[in-house]
């Protein structure tokens, strides 16, 4: 009985003391990264390299998605509004929780599950294969070379794919609406039109900044560390570092996406 | 005796700790310029430990550590990058970037560290190309290469800067005694063709006779002997007969030492 009950003290400080070193190992890397930014140069070519990895290479797939995450939200929104009386509200309805929400949360969700996921795998690939202590020997700045680029090209590359996402699920709303359902076209975006603010799409624009941020910064962060954060090493540790990279990017993704929203409304 | 005034790699009192598991026991350690070094011992000597402190990858818990003429240890990074642009280090499974072709990984420390144009660069990139006898394969990627390819390719990425100390972690790791015996010949080679001082990592005896000046050995953290591949051969030290000769350890066991491990799982 007491051997079980300092076994679970001895996990649940382990765990505790676990967080506190990640957080610490991702503050850090933060800091080195970002510090680079005034050492170097901009690394210029390679965050375009990145950029199509990041942005032109997802772009499929935030279209894809996009189009029937708009679909099914107009069909769901349809159905609630013919009830109130009030359908011709569906444009402004779709258009705000794509521009607000939805577009900047499914749209990080893909890149996380598509770049983050990949990154992270790449990054402790290259960690467990020693190519940073050969980056190290040939004096090249790891951080520059190879951190900054990707940071750079998930913070251009995600509020670009949100606004794609948008307008790909204001279509697929219009699909819905306007051909399936038969509303007036006018009514679909007018209303749209109408109901937009700019401080919804300022709020969009600071989410998804923000979340291509986050998402990029734990996917090499946990890549990079992985020496020192998983016990296995090998092909296990690299599954382990990028399960964790997905949860913990999404988790904080959706935590910041709170935060920006009550801030902001 | 060395005479550790002139010495390029010079290491004293290193004691180095992997957690609380001590790995490497007050080693002292030089190299003069020019020379073949080869460090040798079985698994768990502590030879890749010491070195990745000589390039400087892990702190030591104690000890200074001088290579050519600077305290690594407590070297700030201009001062190191400056160093690391002289040496060169071609590690275990070559540690070239996967998303890169094997000229692109080449050229690498070229295009960072020099303002040389492209068309030299790849000029001087087929040169060590040619030297590795890997000519032809600059557009391949380092997945389409076979092991021993891949080594040349990181030894050639290694001196492409025509660095003046090069080291060289597990050259005969994996590879089939013919490849093995070209790699050993490319050292030599470079040896005779830049005078580079070069450091080997290694336990494969038959490379280690054949291109060592020097050869230092390690036991469970410790310097045993180092000493000319003579000296070596003719030592008394049983442990380093039983290591040339393929020998076992004769480890006296404890029989109640034995009986705990087995019981319990600990020590």
């Amino acid at each position: 009985m007491w051997e079980k009950l300092n076994l679970f003290i001895e996990r649940v400080g382990a765990t505790a003391v676990n967080s506190v070193e990640s957080a610490g190992l991702l503050g850090s890397f933060f800091a080195n990264t970002v510090s680079r930014l005034f050492m170097y140069r901009l690394p210029f070519s390679a965050t375009i390299k990145q950029l199509h990895f990041v942005g032109a290479k997802t772009l499929p797939l935030i279209l894809i998605s996009g189009l029937f995450t708009g679909m099914v939200v107009a069909l769901q929104f349809y159905d609630t509004l013919v009830r109130f009386g009030s359908v011709d509200l569906l444009g402004a309805a779709v258009a705000m929780s794509l521009i607000r929400e939805l577009g900047p949360v499914m749209a990080a969700l893909m890149v996380i599950a598509r770049v983050g996921s990949a990154t992270c795998a790449e990054i402790g690939i290259m960690r467990n294969e020693q190519q940073f202590d050969a980056l190290d020997c040939m004096a090249i700045d790891s951080y520059h070379y190879v951190m900054l680029p990707r940071l750079l090209a998930a913070i251009i590359s995600v509020p670009l794919l949100t606004a794609l996402f948008d307008v790909f699920g204001i279509g697929g709303g219009y699909i819905v609406g306007v051909i399936i359902h038969g509303l007036s076209d006018g009514a679909y975006l007018v209303g749209m039109a109408d109901a937009i603010v700019g401080q919804d799409v300022l709020m969009g624009v600071i989410k998804s900044l923000l979340f291509g941020f986050i998402i990029m910064l734990v996917s090499l962060s946990k890549g990079f560390h992985l020496h020192i954060e998983q016990k296995q090493a090998g092909a296990e540790g690299v599954s382990n570092a990028t399960t964790q990279a997905v949860v913990l990017s999404a988790v904080l993704m959706l935590f910041i996406d709170y935060i920006i929203s009550s801030l902001m409304l | 005796m060395n005479s550790a005034a002139n010495a390029i790699i010079d290491v004293k009192n290193l004691v180095s700790h992997y957690g609380d598991r001590q790995i490497l026991k007050n080693v002292d350690f030089s190299v003069q310029p020019g020379e073949v070094r080869v460090i040798m011992g079985g698994s768990g000597s502590g030879k890749s430990t010491l070195l990745n402190h000589l390039l400087a990858l892990l702190k030591p818990t104690s000890g200074t550590i001088e290579v050519d003429g600077v305290d690594v240890v407590n070297a700030d990074r201009k001062t190191l990058a400056k160093l690391r642009q002289k040496t060169g280090v071609a590690f275990q499974g070559g540690a070239l970037f996967s998303s890169m072709t094997v000229g692109e990984n080449i050229k690498l420390p070229l295009q960072q560290h020099t303002d040389l144009d492209d068309h030299t660069i790849d000029i001087m990139t087929r040169l060590k190309l040619e030297l590795m006898n890997l000519a032809g394969f600059e557009d391949l990627m380092p997945s389409e290469l076979s092991g021993g390819m891949l080594k040349r390719a990181g030894l050639a990425r290694a001196v492409i800067m025509d660095p003046k100390l090069l080291f060289f972690d597990e050259p005969s790791a994996g590879l089939d005694p013919v490849t093995s015996v070209e790699l050993d010949e490319l050292i030599l080679k470079l040896k005779a063709a830049m005078n580079m001082t070069v450091v080997v990592v290694t336990h494969e005896l038959e490379s280690a006779f054949k291109i060592a000046d020097k050869i230092t050995v390690l036991f469970d953290g410790e310097v045993a002997i180092t000493g000319t591949v003579d000296e070596i051969k003719n030592s008394t030290d049983e442990r380093i007969q039983n290591l040339i000769n393929r020998r076992p350890r004769n480890d006296v066991i404890d029989a109640e030492q034995y009986l705990q491990r087995l019981t319990t799982g600990k020590n």
